[in-house]
């Protein structure tokens, strides 16, 4: 009885000296001490990690290629987690860049030349947007390994949307001075490659965004960290990362990037430069290929993602008889101009095999064309896109997907 | 070796209807960051743009060329410039552009000389970025273009000859099939790609 009394008596004396050391350590730290973080139970995550269970992952475009293709066979809602967001960079690994060393230099055709920190850009006023980015590439039929590809990461992989925070462009080019005659700006980024870009300075003014923050926290190594630009709804390759530098000038500097890569080579032999806007899209998620399959007749919802390069999403309408009709989605709200927008549709399934797609149409009035429209504005046969190893790049068309009667769901872009 | 193209960009640059942004009453307003030296902008400012205003003092020849090529470049473009796995082929498709097989290369397909020079000396050789000197990126650029029969192999390549280089396909682009479209604009039905 002594003894456990005694030892009650000690756990008391610990436990309450350690408990008034914590509340007054809490409010009110002893001079020159500093506060020790509570300490952690067993198990405790200071970082979380999802579900053991959950596999879903990016998978590379090509046998030991850095670049990845988003999953978006399992994507719910519009964001894409930073660690799922597409990665693409001319071929180079993120560097490891250490965000106090790192410096954003803009000049050129500017009164005030400027270095800036990341402490002093996170100084600047800040916005937050919900953006896609798009690779040109994205969804792109001419090559092969894509229209015959398994799975939707494969055709729509390069596609993928998050809130950005930073610094609107136009603030720091405004605070920097823009000299009159300036119309181009070369945004360049600061991994091994040095990728730059030319930007119209009318863009630039407009709505560029430099980032430092995605989905609540600092942008992702893969995604430009500790800066980059994000140029709302053109084509990803301006939406330079890891950026390092802005020279204001008078002209486009013609770089690799723009004057001979992400050109559009046309039958007749004639290319065109500057690309910009990405047009009217949609895909669905759920069914796609490399997703669920179905199990069975019955009610499934399906759903999808709808975006458009300047534009918000204002209608989405799916088929779900191969293109015969058409019926209006439903559209989660809000809906963010220049982001994916989840759309849904009620469908009942007869068991029968059948061609599923959906259509997009902006706030502009701008349509989302299907293949056979998209082939012939542009003059060109199904078997050109089939045979041709000219890029297709910026393919909008809608994308078909076929149910079997097995409940497994297939590419069906050419058949 | 004629030049042509210096009137054709800022040609091209009014052509894409990109109004000059007017420099409105831009005062500083929140004074952060600090003006950088001039030996700082001089040091970070790479970019050679089509005129080659920025190009360095140095210069080079095809048989230079070469054997810095035979050093630095041969294990992934190849000895004979047809690329491999790792590389991009560097010449020939002289005659493909308007075919159901296009080949893009430096030699059939770039517009620009400078193009050239300046994707050596930011973006190459991978993980040896920015070693070479511009003595080697004049004479690497003078090889290649030497190779796609567009300089006699005893041209001299430098700040003021390079630009003049006439690439074959200078005048195979055009800025935009819709010259009027702006961006904010509504495009014609499905003129996206």
């Amino acid at each position: 009885m002594n003894s456990k009394q005694s030892g009650r008596r000690r756990f008391l004396k610990k436990g309450g000296a350690a408990l008034v050391g914590m509340a007054v350590g809490g409010i009110r730290p002893a001079r020159g001490q500093t506060t020790e973080p509570p300490i952690p139970p067993e198990g405790f995550r200071p970082v979380g990690e999802r579900s053991r269970f959950v596999k879903t992952a990016r998978i590379p475009v090509r046998p030991r290629s850095p670049h990845s293709f988003t999953p978006q066979q399992d994507s719910v809602g519009i964001i894409t987690p930073a660690a799922l967001h597409f990665m693409a960079s001319h071929g180079h690994i993120p560097p490891d860049i250490d965000p106090q060393e790192h410096r954003l230099l803009i000049h050129g055709l500017v009164d005030r030349p400027m270095i800036l920190t990341l402490e002093e850009m996170k100084r600047f006023p800040s916005v937050s947007r919900i953006h896609f980015v798009e690779c040109a590439g994205n969804s792109s039929p001419n090559d092969r390994s894509r229209w015959v590809a398994e799975t939707i990461q494969q055709t729509h992989g390069f596609t993928s949307c998050s809130e950005w925070t930073g610094v609107l462009l136009s603030v720091l080019l405004k605070e920097a001075g823009v000299q009159s005659g300036a119309s181009w700006l070369l945004a360049e980024g600061a991994e091994e490659g040095k990728h730059t870009k030319s930007i119209p300075l009318e863009k630039a003014m407009d709505d560029v965004l430099v980032a430092y923050g995605q989905n609540g926290e600092p942008v992702r190594p893969e995604q430009g960290f500790p800066l980059r630009l994000v140029v709302a709804g053109w084509e990803g390759v301006n939406n330079v990362k890891w950026l390092r530098r802005i020279k204001v000038t008078d002209q486009p500097y013609m770089t690799k990037s723009e004057s001979s890569g992400y050109t559009s080579l046309r039958l007749d032999g004639k290319a065109r430069w500057f690309n910009f806007e990405l047009g009217p899209k949609s895909v669905l998620t759920f069914p796609a290929p490399g997703g669920r399959p179905l199990s069975g007749r019955g009610f499934y919802e399906i759903t999808g993602l709808a975006w458009s390069g300047g534009a918000a999403v204002r209608r989405v309408e799916v088929s779900t008889d191969g293109g015969r009709t058409w019926k209006d989605a439903q559209l989660q709200e809000p809906i963010h101009r220049i982001a994916h927008t989840r759309f849904r549709f009620n469908w009942n399934w007869d068991g029968e095999e059948t061609v599923l797609q959906s259509r997009c149409t902006d706030d502009r009035g701008q349509v989302q064309p299907t293949l056979a429209e998209f082939c012939k504005v542009l003059g060109i046969s199904l078997d050109y896109i089939k045979t041709t190893t000219n890029n297709v790049s910026r393919f909008n068309a809608t994308y078909p997907w076929r149910v079997s009667r097995d409940g497994s769901v297939h590419n069906a872009l050419f058949s | 070796m004629r030049c042509f193209l210096n009137l054709l960009v800022p040609a091209m640059a009014v052509t894409l209807n990109f109004a000059c942004v007017a420099a409105v009453a831009q005062t500083p307003a929140y004074r952060l960051g600090r003006t950088p030296t001039a030996e700082e902008i001089r040091k970070w400012d790479i970019a050679v743009g089509p005129e080659g205003k920025e190009l360095p003092p140095g210069s080079g020849t095809a048989k230079q060329g070469a054997e810095i090529y035979g050093k630095k470049c041969v294990s992934c473009h190849g000895p004979t410039l047809e690329g491999s796995l790792l590389g991009p082929r560097l010449v020939g498709g002289k005659g493909t552009l308007a075919s159901l097989k296009p080949v893009k290369t430096i030699g059939s397909y770039w517009p620009f000389a400078t193009t050239i020079w300046d994707f050596i000396n930011r973006g190459m050789p991978p993980k040896q970025e920015g070693s070479l000197s511009p003595d080697d990126v004049y004479a690497l650029t003078a090889f290649i273009l030497y190779k796609n029969d567009i300089i006699p192999e005893s041209d001299v390549l430098d700040a003021k000859s390079l630009p003049k280089v006439p690439m074959p396909n200078r005048s195979g682009f055009f800025p935009s099939p819709w010259p009027k479209w702006q961006p904010q604009e509504k495009r014609p039905f499905g003129m996206y790609p």
